[in-house]
């Protein structure tokens, strides 16, 4: 298990090379540097800012001096807020973008998981074609539409829930909603499809020909078995929340990394740029590696 | 084979409405999607203007018919293109097997690994945030799901009696994927369009929406979705109907990809 894990974290650096490199790249084509200003700087003063920040030096140097101390842990000062390094701004805003995350799992786990059941307990059923009706209209809404319809109906109309910000768990419940419904369009239909596959099988004909009643043969057999495919989707899902919680963060105005991220490279931010990338992928490569292992030891026919 | 659904032959109908409507955009729309009316700024819908004016009195529903040519075209185009790449590397690699195989994978996992939206934003504002910057982040990010998709379809058939009766009666590499696989793959191909379009769209117009995308004087319906945001709270005309339109649209394509789907590729379901 262990080395299993280890194996996978060396999997992993590649990709997370290839993504600091490919951002480094992009960033620096990008035309217009982060020190253009409205009003033209002296030269003397724009060489010296240049010569701080290593901006002076070939572009291979410059990613040289960047990798070494990223792999050293310090992901620079940022260019646009003075006077403070990355890795603090990631400290104040990856928790925000985090909490954010996990609420939305929450949302799309609790509703997707039960309506998938129901759906393919009750298959066919008006109940059944209403779910998966509903779940095709949540994956076909994108996140902003469905964002700004709640902030609309409950915060501008009815005032149930306020329209922006993040201060208290209320903040929360409509970023999360928007956030996590369309991913439990996907769920319910994954859970719809599995656990229909899983009702087909020899065991619960035979389950149910001992007798056994409809409650434990639904809970006690088919779900253990359906819930392999959910938890294997589990960790691209998480990628998807997290790279798609820019636009509520935009949406709602939450501190987030993603809103960060944003103003970021409208700014040339070049190490803020660098760093949320990274923070991002290494994200989504450990939510893949916890999931797969999660596999492992739920489901006793999986060998790592 | 099963019949078309309703919901399916009503998302067709919408689509093909829709890409008209893009189409001859000129004919189509009442107004011209540039000219202002400031004496009528920010009305609501009425007869006149089915969808209202936004703030420089520009009629809405205009706006949204031209808005779907680039949305339209947008997600039409890009998928189009990555699922050009993605079949011929997908084919190439199943094909190929082995070793090639093996890298060509590799590659492909690596993109996979990359969170794709801020690639996607990164990429776009690398190009100038127009319509071609989209289209090559979009492009660059989605070819290898339909290259893992094809590569798999590839290694089944290739190993079809028929197949093997081709190459054994000499056919060359280039004539057994072309004559032989290829046209195997098609139903899956179409299908995968199908779902593919509303991805590209959505991304888009998700883009466009948090301002980093297509900007004016074009609009898609994403950017027009965010001229609306910034009045929501006393005109959400102008953010709904946009909104509706990409709601819609994407809608369509998923329900009609299921519609082609239970016809063209039975095991996919």
């Amino acid at each position: 298990m262990l080395q299993y894990f280890f194996r996978r974290i060396l999997h992993g650096i590649p990709v997370l090379l290839t993504v600091a490199t490919l951002t480094f790249i992009i960033m620096h084509l990008v035309p217009g540097g982060p020190f253009d200003t409205e009003k033209k700087l002296p030269p003397e003063i724009v060489a010296n800012i240049e010569a701080k920040y290593h901006l002076d030096r070939p572009l291979f140097v410059q990613y040289l001096l960047y990798m070494k101390q990223v792999v050293q842990g310090d992901l620079g000062p940022s260019y646009k807020y003075l006077g403070r390094d990355v890795s603090d701004i990631l400290k104040e805003t990856f928790p925000v973008s985090l909490v954010l995350g996990l609420f939305a799992l929450l949302v799309v786990l609790g509703v997707g998981i039960p309506s998938g059941v129901f759906s393919a307990y009750w298959q066919n059923s008006a109940l059944d074609r209403s779910l998966v009706f509903l779940a095709t209209l949540g994956i076909s809404i994108p996140s902003f539409v469905l964002g700004t319809l709640l902030i609309w109906s409950l915060s501008h109309q009815l005032h149930l829930f306020p329209p922006a910000l993040w201060e208290s768990p209320r903040h929360a419940i409509l970023p999360a909603l928007a956030l996590g419904l369309p991913f439990a369009g996907y769920i319910a239909r994954l859970t719809r499809a599995t656990v229909l596959d899983v009702l087909s099988s020899d065991y619960i004909r035979t389950a149910r020909a001992k007798g056994l009643g409809e409650g434990a043969v639904l809970f006690k057999h088919a779900l253990k078995n359906s819930i392999y495919p959910i938890v294997s989707v589990v960790g691209p899902l998480t990628a998807g929340l997290v790279t798609g919680s820019f636009v509520i963060e935009f949406i709602f105005s939450i501190p987030g990394m993603g809103r960060f991220f944003i103003t970021a490279v409208t700014n040339r931010d070049y190490p803020l740029i660098m760093g949320v990338t990274l923070v991002y992928a290494l994200l989504i490569v450990l939510a893949n590696i916890v999931v797969d292992m999660m596999y492992a030891w739920l489901d006793p026919r999986v060998k790592l | 084979m099963s019949r078309w659904s309703w919901q399916s032959r009503l998302s067709g109908s919408f689509l093909i409405l829709v890409a008209l409507a893009a189409v001859f955009a000129p004919w189509v729309a009442p107004y011209s999607f540039e000219t202002q009316n400031t004496f009528n700024a920010l009305a609501l819908p009425d007869p006149h203007h089915w969808m209202g004016t936004d703030r420089l009195g520009r009629d809405l529903f205009s706006r949204v018919i031209y808005g779907a040519r680039v949305s339209l075209s947008v997600g039409v185009f890009t998928t189009l293109f990555a699922m050009w790449i993605g079949t011929v590397y997908g084919a190439v690699s199943g094909y190929v097997g082995g070793r090639v195989d093996n890298v060509m994978m590799r590659i492909v996992d690596v993109v996979f690994a990359l969170p794709d939206l801020l690639m996607i934003i990164l990429i776009t504002v690398l190009l100038g945030r127009g319509a071609w910057g989209i289209f090559l982040a979009l492009t660059l990010v989605s070819w290898v799901t339909v290259a893992r998709l094809v590569r798999g379809e590839v290694l089944r058939i290739k190993e079809y009696t028929y197949v093997e009766a081709a190459r054994a009666l000499g056919a060359s590499h280039r004539r057994i994927l072309l004559r032989e696989i290829a046209p195997n793959l098609l139903g899956l191909l179409i299908v995968t369009l199908s779902f593919r379009i509303p991805v590209a769209i959505l991304a888009e117009s998700t883009l466009s929406f948090i301002g980093l995308g297509i900007s004016p004087p074009f609009s898609s319906w994403g950017t027009l979705a965010n001229d609306g945001w910034k009045a929501i709270k006393f005109y959400p005309h102008l953010i709904f109907f946009p909104s509706l339109a990409i709601f819609l649209t994407i809608l369509s394509f998923n329900f009609l990809g299921e519609g082609l789907r239970d016809r063209l590729d039975p095991k996919g379901g």
